[in-house]
């Protein structure tokens, strides 16, 4: 396994909070609201610095995306935060029909998805979130790969007019991205990796899991291509599709279901327009539990020897 | 307007929403017209708005929360001059501005779009915190059915409102007695609607919904309360004015057939001829 040792680790959360806080002063306009988990989402750290624009709604997500829509129809740009599983799946039709209808100005920042949230299980670890989000007609869906990309989706949401969810995780992961050309584009996908075998498109935590893996495979004389895929909707087709017509196999690897999320919407693309066989490495069909998450992406094969393993089977 | 004004425009929204519901064949009379002197009031007297600059910033606001009434919401807006009072014929067709609920993008005057039943009033209590956030003055109205209270996020809003102390929000509950299953006391009661707005913290206001002096009295004690939000609770005829229509439960969401709509407009002008013809 690639040694990653020596490589910063910071949590996506942490990165939204600092996001937001950093944004705070060009972007009169923007406003927080937080469900009792100011502390947890990360929210907190915008408190501190705009405690008159940021709003507890306390623990009543569903009025918290009410009020989030009513602050857009007045010029507001509300960031809305909790865990993915409020935020996306108890307030769904709120966010549905309050803020997707209308394609209002609200941000969704959704954190502690996938079972990373660790330990308290199963009610808790969001897999579904993507799928949810991807089906309201409109809404952008993002999950960044590390640090910058988060900030950077941040940053991309603000400076967007509509409905936008960015999915953020609990464990602190690999910075990937701390490179001095890296430019981060709504809607684009980013190749991290060129290959001939193989492609793995990769979202979220799997980014730098798979990019270990794609060393691995090399190590057996598998050249695997790695793509980053930050914004799942709209989803960076023509990058997908040249990929796959190269390689002629393709992977996915996310922290989520393989129902409805970056697995189903890179399918959706290729069986249009490039019909490949596809291996899809998700949670499969099944919740999650507790432990810790480093124990809980080894036992589902998120990691990058699970990603290896899966690759290397799906192209023998 | 004078009360008689009111009164007789009134009665004008109350012959639109039986026009449009009639020409869709489908739509929601009954919460509609126990609520037509409600929309009158705001429209065409209460609210500071503009129907030729329908999105100026500072305008007071409307959320119906209570979305299937959009007949009248529909026809009080057309009366006003929002857009031709012969569109409201076009109601819930294919390619009418006049969707089935409320939707802001398709129609100039309307503040937010609504429909599934709880989610309207957040969106007001939103609206109202923005005023409060950049010390606006505007004011935001919220129309909520009686049945509709049963939704748990109502209670979030009011608990919100409340606590925020948002005294430029006034709730208004059609307070008709009636939902699509019968009596709402039989269905799941929401009784005492007063006392529960009370204990979360709102000036509370029970008023006749078809007196125009009363809701005068009403509005005007609403904005003359500070440092807390209102709750009027507005004792309301379900399906007001047309006679078979008032008190059924099955004319919530029934269209007339084109006899019932000849008995329905009849009954109409003749309450217009009492008060003394159309303005």
């Amino acid at each position: 396994m690639a040694d990653t040792s020596g490589i910063k680790k910071i949590a996506t959360r942490e990165s939204y909070g600092n996001a937001l806080a950093q944004y705070g002063a060009e972007y009169p306009n923007l406003v927080v609201l937080d469900a009792d988990l100011a502390a947890a989402t990360k929210t907190g750290i915008f408190k501190k610095a705009f405690p008159d624009r940021h709003i507890d709604c306390g623990i009543a997500e569903c009025n918290m995306v009410g009020i989030a829509a009513g602050l857009a129809t007045t010029g507001k740009i509300p960031f809305v935060s909790s865990f993915a599983m409020f935020a996306a799946g108890r307030a769904f039709e709120q966010v549905r029909n309050s803020v997707g209808y209308p394609h209002l100005n609200v941000k969704i920042g959704a954190t502690h998805a996938g079972i990373t949230v660790g330990e308290d299980g199963a009610s808790h670890q969001c897999n579904e979130d993507l799928a949810l989000m991807r089906t309201i007609p409109g809404m952008v869906v993002m999950n960044p790969a590390d640090d910058i990309e988060a900030k950077a989706a941040v940053k991309a949401a603000l400076d967007y007019d509509g409905p936008v969810y960015i999915r953020f995780g609990r464990a602190a992961v690999p910075v990937i991205n701390d490179n001095a050309d890296y430019k981060f584009e709504m809607g684009k996908g980013v190749l991290l990796r060129e290959g001939t075998d193989v492609t793995i498109v990769a979202t979220g935590i799997c980014v730098s899991a798979s990019l270990e893996a794609a060393e691995m495979l090399e190590a057996d004389g598998i050249s695997a291509e790695v793509i980053n895929i930050h914004t799942i909707k709209p989803l960076d087709e023509d990058l997908i599709v040249a990929s796959a017509k190269k390689t002629g196999k393709v992977v996915t690897a996310e922290e989520h279901s393989v129902i409805g999320g970056l697995g189903s919407a890179v399918c959706d693309a290729l069986c249009a327009k490039a019909p490949t066989p596809v291996c899809k490495i998700g949670m499969y069909d099944v919740f999650g539990e507790s432990g810790p998450a480093t124990a809980l992406v080894e036992k589902y094969g998120l990691d990058a020897k699970g990603i290896y393993e899966k690759t290397k089977a799906f192209v023998k | 307007m004078n009360k008689l004004e009111l009164a007789k425009m009134a009665n004008e929204v109350r012959k639109g929403i039986v026009t449009a519901v009639h020409s869709a064949k489908a739509g929601h009379p009954g919460g509609s017209l126990s609520a037509a002197d409600i929309f009158t009031y705001l429209y065409f007297e209460e609210m500071n708005i503009d129907p030729k600059n329908p999105k100026n910033p500072d305008r007071d606001r409307f959320v119906l929360s209570k979305g299937h009434t959009a007949p009248g919401l529909y026809s009080a807006l057309a009366h006003r001059g929002y857009f031709p009072v012969e569109d409201l014929k076009t109601l819930r067709k294919l390619g009418s501005h006049l969707q089935g609920h409320p939707c802001m993008q398709h129609l100039p005057g309307i503040d937010m779009s609504s429909g599934s039943l709880g989610q309207g009033l957040s969106a007001a209590v939103g609206m109202a915190l923005s005023a409060k956030l950049d010390g606006k003055d505007y004011r935001v109205y919220s129309l909520c059915g009686d049945g509709e209270i049963q939704e748990g996020q109502i209670w979030e809003a009011a608990m919100f409102a409340g606590h925020r102390k948002l005294d430029n929000l006034v709730v208004i509950v059609d307070n008709n007695g009636l939902q699509i299953d019968g009596k709402i006391d039989d269905v799941c009661s929401p009784y005492p609607i007063d006392k529960k707005f009370e204990a979360f913290n709102f000036h509370v206001i029970n008023t006749d919904a078809h007196d125009f002096d009363a809701l005068e009295k009403a509005f005007q004690e609403a904005r003359e309360t500070k440092g807390m939000p209102t709750a009027i609770i507005a004792h309301s005829v379900k399906g007001k004015g047309v006679s078979f229509m008032e008190s059924q439960a099955s004319w919530h969401g029934t269209a007339p057939n084109d006899e019932q709509y000849a008995v329905a407009m009849a009954d109409l002008e003749k309450i217009g001829e009492s008060l003394g013809g159309a303005n």
